[in-house]
């Protein structure tokens, strides 16, 4: 009988990621953010990180555990993201202060190839063309390539170490659902990984309970299920107005 | 391209009591953000999918367009999204590409993020609405970097700006300091090219040429020449 994916603590489930692993952070505008891995993460301390997500974390506080704190935290030497600056020129993220101080490295990506980059990676699609971001400063030295009369440029795959995402409900063999915009990111970077770490919304359900076809992704992308326990001891999503003030 | 959108020509729109903003300075400063992008919303046709930036495209969502059914698509896979919701009866698993806790319309469905921007890649956007720092007489415009600044943001813009149907650009006619923001060439680092359609500003509706920008319709109080005035690249007269 296969081991259980089940980890009793979000401690035991980070444990063992070291120095220099490559960890995508599934979650956009908080559904399907793993605050709860990423404060094991903060505290379990491997250093040297390549973090890959949506955003660098938000300017607001108070703040969630995010990768904007990973930063502060000495833990990032680079990261992939859609976002190195706020959608608000006004707003400064707390990681900016490190990249323009060159502390860490960043890779600009527009969202739609960051997703198909990820995409790829678990679809085992070494690169891709795409119509992004052709003619603008991110395509300046690159390979493209005229296919019908247009213009495409040559993205490659983005395959991770590991994957922190979060789901709604889970199964004993790891098939999951998300609820809503929970599922963004998550399925891909779980796809794109060699370890996927969960954390669970509801009670991990028995084999057998979930219906099939109501899985979203299969539990053979799937790992490690940690059930997120109820405030205050398990971080949850908060509102708008309460993340803003 | 600047003809009106097939089966609905083009009207001269002034809101409801269209006396026009002066911003306490006595010269007519034109539309508010609201008539902004009311002005774009109008030329939104029935059965359309669009994609709404933050910010002050946000708010073409307000807008009365009769009977015309819209689907809004977010970035984050929520298609189908209606009004923002109230606080205390928002559901904290759903929000749309601004992180605003949206409610679902009837028909709404959830993708992931690639089959999300598959949506927009292939094409299937008929119209996105951006805010911009600037936009060119040859259809370009700059709006994920601003001048001097390491990072940026870009989000879906770029995908959205190279593959949906239409791009419609809402944005103050000039900076801060009176600088224009339509112009022949942009300065800063460009989003996508040659794509830009229609750009609403405070002073009226406007099209990218080539050349210069042909002036669609001028907000209430706003002449030809204050237009002119304000802009960094020729205005043609007319359609």
């Amino acid at each position: 009988m296969a081991a259980s994916k089940i980890v009793e603590s979000f401690a035991a489930a980070v444990a063992d990621i070291p120095d220099g692993a490559v960890i995508a952070f599934g979650g956009f505008a908080g559904p399907g953010t793993p605050y709860n891995l990423t404060k094991a993460l903060l505290e379990q301390g491997a250093k040297r990180l390549t973090c890959i997500a949506n955003t660098t974390g938000g300017a607001h506080q108070p703040r969630l555990p995010d990768l904007g704190m990973l930063v502060e935290n000495g833990q990032v030497a680079k990261v992939v993201c859609s976002f190195t600056a706020a959608t608000r020129p006004t707003d400064v993220l707390p990681f900016t202060r490190y990249y323009e101080s060159g502390e860490v490295e960043a890779e600009l990506v527009p969202q739609g190839t960051l997703a198909e980059r990820l995409r790829a990676a678990g679809a085992g699609i070494p690169a891709f063309y795409t119509p992004t971001a052709v003619g603008t400063e991110l395509a300046e030295g690159r390979e493209t390539r005229v296919i019908n009369g247009r213009e495409y440029l040559l993205e490659y795959a983005l395959p991770c170490d590991v994957a922190f995402i979060r789901a709604w409900r889970a199964d004993t063999a790891g098939n999951l659902q998300f609820r809503l915009a929970q599922r963004n990111f998550c399925p891909l970077m779980a796809m794109a990984a060699k370890l996927a770490i969960v954390e669970v919304e509801e009670d991990i359900l028995p084999a057998g309970a979930m219906d099939p076809d109501q899985v979203h992704l299969s539990g053979l992308f799937v790992h490690r299920l940690v059930k997120v326990p109820p405030p205050p001891e398990g971080l949850w999503t908060v509102r708008r107005q309460e993340r803003a003030r | 391209m600047t003809e009106g959108m097939p089966g609905r020509p083009m009207q001269a729109y002034a809101p409801d009591g269209a006396s026009q903003g002066t911003a306490g300075t006595g010269r007519p400063t034109g539309w508010d953000r609201q008539q902004m992008a009311d002005r774009l919303a109008r030329e939104f046709q029935d059965g359309w999918i669009v994609n709404l930036g933050v910010g002050i495209p946000t708010l073409c969502s307000n807008t009365d367009i009769g009977d015309r059914a819209i689907t809004y698509h977010a970035e984050n896979g929520v298609i189908g999204y209606g009004p923002v919701l109230p606080a205390g009866e928002e559901d904290l698993h759903l929000v749309n590409a601004g992180g605003q806790n949206v409610s679902l319309k009837p028909g709404a469905a959830i993708v992931h993020h690639a089959d999300s921007f598959g949506i927009i890649r292939s094409g299937r956007i008929d119209v996105t609405v951006m805010g911009a720092y600037e936009v060119s007489a040859g259809g370009d415009f700059a709006n994920w970097k601003v001048g001097g600044a390491k990072g940026g943001g870009i989000g879906g813009a770029m995908d959205l700006a190279a593959c949906a149907q239409r791009v419609f650009i809402i944005l103050e006619h000039t900076t801060r300091k009176g600088e224009p923001r339509l112009v022949r060439h942009c300065a800063l680092p460009v989003t996508a090219r040659g794509v830009v359609k229609l750009v609403a500003t405070n002073l009226g509706l406007f099209a990218p040429m080539g050349e210069g920008f042909a002036v669609r319709e001028l907000a209430p109080g706003i002449t030809l020449d204050a237009a002119r005035a304000a802009t960094g690249a020729p205005l043609f007269e007319g359609r």
